[in-house]
């Protein structure tokens, strides 16, 4: 795929003799959003975390322009100077610190920036973040899209260049699945980065789909927009797609 | 039984191994963090503050309870005028680093356990490596410094505490000369006595905090429960483990150091 920010060659993950990713071959273009769809259990979390070096993987290389890593060596950061951030399912906040000190911590931990820039930059995004008046609530006094959107700002502070999106709307009811979708669609033109979704949520997960990439026995078995999906013809895919009310 | 005892003792050998690695990086990873200090002063009041009460209580009551046991021992004796040695010796050699340390895995140990068990299931541990924070220099390196700082000093208020619950007993409600008590308390504790008790809370801190935030760390591993219940086994057997070997280290280190 041409304008890719990232190709994936050959990624491989092993659970304890269950092969779940079978030298998976993925391309992430820059500036857009890819949605990896699948059946529950195939391996589309999995793959994000090998992706961000939260699991290691048994083989599989990275390659970002002529450089190339190998995954679970390196993550993207360490070998490519390649920022990215991770948005969990659950958000995985910090429980015992604030919005803002949740927000901080990345530039905090990471950075050699002055605790008033740190300020400055966690105030300018609660504000576009539209958080204000949540700076110095805990997590659980936060309403459940109130915290993802606290972990959304913890995961854009870093200006990152590809950000994981891992199940982003799991739990949800069907108007605030919307409104992740679109603040996630929004983001991502604000902020340029490119974004790579985990999602079960067919076919609202289209609406902001640049690419969608359907893994299946351990590997990508095809990607395109959201026509080409569907009419491809396997009949796995086809189940997925009718299972999720396509083509009924 | 021996393929048993053999199985056991790999699994032994190696588990020590992962124990000391999971130890050795978390200090090192510790060191290159960006503001090691201020993390270290936040596990001190973490591991050390919120023990000082009672370590100070247990320590006042062994203390009491040495002078009363003691003094009737060493009265049929005649020997009433030694209680001060007895109880500081006692205290300072045995009992003070044991009791600290079984004090501080109840109240701190069981505490950093389940904390990052939780911390493990809601995912913040894997949130912190998407961040390029390393976990282990984050959450368990200051803990473990925190623990080999605090043990000794908390062990120093438990042996000053006891011994002042044994005058209570001694000097106060019972027969012997307050002059009598502190002289032999002073007389009869040597420098190495005092080493030999700090080198066992040195110790046991190590044991104490390595093995309840490595049971905490790897909890997904090390329960077969899930969520909660994981959480709260994990918890258990770090307490229960940390327990069994501070007990069995000073057999040893008395051995060595009798």
């Amino acid at each position: 795929m041409d304008g890719a920010i990232l190709k994936v060659r050959g990624l491989t993950k092993i659970f304890k003799q269950q092969v779940v990713l079978d030298g998976l071959d993925l391309d992430i273009p820059a500036n857009s959003v890819t949605t990896i769809i699948g059946r529950s259990g195939i391996g589309k979390s999995v793959l994000l975390k090998c992706l961000a070096n939260i699991w290691p993987a048994q083989a599989g290389t990275m390659h970002y322009g002529e450089q190339v890593a190998v995954i679970g060596q390196h993550s993207l950061r360490q070998a490519f100077n390649l920022n990215f951030s991770y948005m969990f399912q659950n958000n995985a906040l910090f429980d015992s610190m604030t919005a803002s000190e949740n927000i901080a911590l990345p530039l905090r931990e990471c950075t050699k920036l002055s605790t008033a820039d740190i300020n400055d930059q966690v105030q300018a995004l609660l504000e576009t973040m539209d958080l204000r008046g949540c700076a110095d609530k805990y997590p659980a006094e936060l309403s459940g899209g109130m915290q993802k959107r606290v972990a959304l700002a913890r995961a854009l502070i870093v200006e990152p260049q590809i950000v994981f999106f891992d199940e982003p709307t799991t739990g949800l009811d069907p108007e605030r699945k919307y409104a992740v979708f679109n603040m996630i669609a929004e983001c991502r033109r604000q902020f340029k980065f490119a974004a790579v979704l985990v999602s079960h949520d067919i076919p609202e997960v289209f609406q902001i789909s640049d690419h969608i990439a359907w893994i299946d026995r351990g590997k990508i078995q095809c990607v395109g927009d959201r026509e080409q999906i569907y009419k491809h013809s396997d009949t796995v895919l086809k189940n997925l797609l009718t299972n999720a009310g396509i083509g009924r | 039984m021996i393929s048993y005892t053999g199985k056991f003792s790999i699994y032994f050998v190696l588990e020590l191994g992962r124990v000391f690695i999971f130890a050795g990086q978390s200090l090192y990873y510790f060191f290159g963090q960006r503001s090691p200090l201020t993390q270290l002063l936040f596990a001190i009041r973490e591991v050390g503050l919120r023990c000082v009460l009672i370590v100070s209580i247990v320590g006042l009551f062994t203390g009491l309870v040495m002078g009363l046991q003691l003094y009737y021992t060493l009265v049929k004796f005649g020997a009433q005028s030694a209680l001060g040695t007895a109880v500081a010796l006692s205290l300072i050699r045995e009992l003070g680093p044991v009791l600290t340390a079984l004090m501080v895995v109840g109240q701190a140990g069981s505490a950093l356990a389940s904390e990052l068990g939780i911390q493990r299931n809601d995912e913040q541990i894997d949130a912190l490596s998407s961040m390029g924070i390393r976990p282990l220099g984050y959450l368990i390196g200051p803990r473990l410094l925190a623990g080999l700082i605090c043990f000794p000093i908390l062990t120093t208020f438990f042996d000053l505490i006891g011994i002042f619950g044994g005058y209570i007993t001694g000097s106060l409600l019972l027969n012997v000369d307050a002059g009598v008590y502190w002289h032999r308390v002073y007389a009869s504790v040597q420098v190495a006595d005092v080493l030999g008790g700090y080198l066992k809370a040195i110790v046991f801190g190590f044991i104490c905090m390595t093995i309840c935030l490595y049971y905490g760390y790897y909890t997904h591993l090390k329960s077969e429960l899930r969520g909660v219940r994981g959480v709260s086994q994990t918890a258990t057997r770090a307490v229960v483990c940390s327990s069994i070997c501070v007990l069995a280290a000073d057999y040893l280190i008395t051995s060595f150091l009798i």
